[in-house]
C-alpha cells in the first residue's frame, strides 16, 4: 500500500478509525535521520502492504498532532491499533527492530 | 561471490563503494541502521572542500548516495553480526541469518554517540532528552535547553540551538572546551549561551517531560538544580567494533588499527573512517580512507584471484 500523507483533518479517519494497524512516521524535512529512515519505512510499507497502513506526518506542517502525542524527538514511529498507540519507536533504529515491534502488534 | 563487502553506509563506506564500483568491482554496502552515519545530523558542514558556501550534512550525504547509485553500488539494510576469514575467501554473517561470501571486506562501521549514563536519561529519551539538535531543536523554540559536552559537536549544536531556544547552557566537566578555537569563540560571543564548566550532570529530572537537571561541580562538590526543558547530549563516541573484535586488532579505545593503506591485521580486510584509529575524524578523512581502502582491495583481488 502506498504511504498516506496524514494531516490533522484526515487523522481520525485514516489513523484512529482504520480497520488495520497504522504505522505513523513523524518526520520533518530538516531532520536528516528522518530522511534516511524513509526508505526503510517504504520497504516496510511494501512488505506488509495487506496488513498495515503506513502514514507520514510532517511535524512542521501538523504541529497539533505532534503536540497531542508528546512528540519531542524525531524520527518517532508509532504503531496504532484500534485507535490506540500500541508501540512506539524513537530515533533511527535497525530495520529488524521495526519488524520485531510490528510483529508484536500484527 | 562479491568482490567487496562494505560494512557501514556513512561517508567512508559510501566513498569506498563509489571507488570500488567505479573500478568495476561487484560491491555491496550493508548498513544495519540508517545510511549517512553521524553526519546526517549535522546542520552545516563548513569544511568539506568544494562547498564554499557550506552544505548540510544531509545534502552532502544525498550527493554521496546519488554518486554511489550511479555506479550501481548495491545497498542493503541488513546488519553484519560477524566477519570470517576463510581459506579461499572471506564471509560476513548478517542479522537475517544469511552468510555472504566475498573476496575482500572494508569495515566502515563508524562510531555511535555515547550515553551520559545518569538516572533519567533513558526514561526521558524522546521526552526532552535528545542526541540530535537538528532533528529536535524545533520542539524547543523559546525554551531553555542544556547541551552536555565540550567538543566540536557539542558546541556546533549549542550554536544551532541558540537560534531557536531562549537560552542554552553548555555544561562541561572540564574547565575549558575541547572544541576548535573558531567554535569556542563563536559560543563565547553568543549572548544566548551560558557556560557551566567543571560540572557534571547527576540526574535528568522531570514529570512527563524533562524539567531540570541535577548537577555537581567537580571541584567544589556543590550540587545545584538547573531548570531546563530539554537536554542535548554530546559526550563522545564509541567505535562500532564489537562484531569484529575477535578477528581484528584494535587500539586501547576499541578503534581498528591499520597502516596508511587502510590494511588491518587480516589480509584483504580494510578499515575506513571513524572506526579506524587515527587523529582526525572528519568527513573529508573518512572519504579519503574509503578511497584508499577500495583501491587496495582492488589490487589485492587482482593479485590473489
Amino acid at each position: 500500500m502506498a504511504e498516506v500523507q496524514l494531516t490533522e483533518g484526515s487523522w481520525e479517519e485514516e489513523v484512529l478509525n482504520s480497520d488495520i494497524p497504522v504505522l505513523v512516521d513523524f518526520w520533518a524535512p530538516w531532520c536528516g535521520p528522518c530522511r534516511m529512515v524513509a526508505p526503510i519505512v517504504s520497504e516496510i510499507a511494501d512488505e506488509y502492504k495487506d496488513r498495515l497502513k503506513v502514514g507520514k506526518l510532517n511535524t512542521d506542517e501538523e504541529p497539533g498532532i505532534a503536540v497531542k502525542y508528546g512528540i519531542m524527538s524525531i524520527p518517532t514511529l508509532m504503531i496504532f491499533k484500534n485507535g490506540e498507540v500500541a508501540e512506539q519507536i524513537i530515533g533511527a533504529v535497525p530495520k529488524e527492530y521495526f519488524i520485531e515491534k510490528l510483529n508484536k502488534v500484527l | 561471490m562479491y568482490d567487496v563487502v562494505i560494512i557501514g553506509g556513512g561517508p567512508a563506506g559510501l566513498s569506498a563503494g563509489i571507488y570500488a564500483a567505479r573500478g568495476g568491482l561487484k560491491t555491496v554496502i550493508f548498513e544495519g541502521k540508517i545510511f549517512g552515519g553521524q553526519i546526517v545530523t549535522s546542520y552545516e558542514v563548513e569544511n568539506y572542500p568544494g562547498f564554499s558556501k557550506g552544505i548540510s550534512g544531509m545534502d552532502l550525504i544525498d550527493n554521496f548516495m546519488k554518486q554511489a547509485e550511479k555506479f550501481d553500488v548495491e545497498t542493503n539494510y541488513d546488519g553484519v553480526t560477524c566477519i570470517n576469514d576463510e581459506i579461499e575467501c572471506k564471509s560476513v554473517n548478517l542479522t537475517n541469518g544469511n552468510c555472504v561470501k566475498t573476496k575482500t571486506i572494508i569495515i566502515a562501521s563508524g562510531a555511535s554517540a555515547n550515553k551520559l549514563g545518569c538516572p533519567g536519561e533513558k526514561k526521558f529519551s524522546g521526552k526532552g532528552v535528545s542526541y540530535c539538535a537538528t532533528c529536535d531543536g524545533a520542539f524547543f523554540k523559546n525554551k531553555v535547553v542544556a547541551v552536555i559536552g565540550g567538543g566540536d559537536s557539542a558546541i556546533e549544536e549549542a550554536l544551532y540551538l541558540s537560534n531557536l531556544a531562549k537560552k542554552v547552557y553548555i555544561i562541561h566537566r572540564r574547565d575549558q572546551l575541547r572544541a576548535t578555537k573558531i567554535l569556542d569563540k563563536r559560543a563565547k560571543e553568543n549572548k544566548s549561551i551560558e557556560f557551566i564548566l567543571d560540572t557534571v550532570v547527576k540526574e535528568i529530572q522531570g514529570d512527563k517531560l524533562v524539567n531540570g537537571l541535577l548537577v555537581e561541580n567537580v571541584k567544589t562538590k556543590k550540587k545545584d538544580r538547573i531548570d531546563v526543558d530539554g537536554v542535548f547530549i554530546y559526550v563522545g563516541l564509541t567505535p562500532n567494533t564489537e562484531f569484529v573484535k575477535d578477528l581484528i586488532k584494535l587500539d586501547e579505545n576499541g578503534c581498528i588499527l591499520t597502516n596508511e593503506e587502510m590494511e588491518t591485521n587480516i589480509e584483504g580486510v580494510y578499515a575506513a573512517g571513524d572506526v579506524r584509529s587515527k587523529s582526525l575524524k572528519q568527513v573529508v578523512t573518512a572519504a579519503s580512507d574509503g578511497a584508499i581502502a577500495a583501491n587496495n582491495a582492488q589490487k589485492y583481488i587482482e593479485s590473489k584471484f
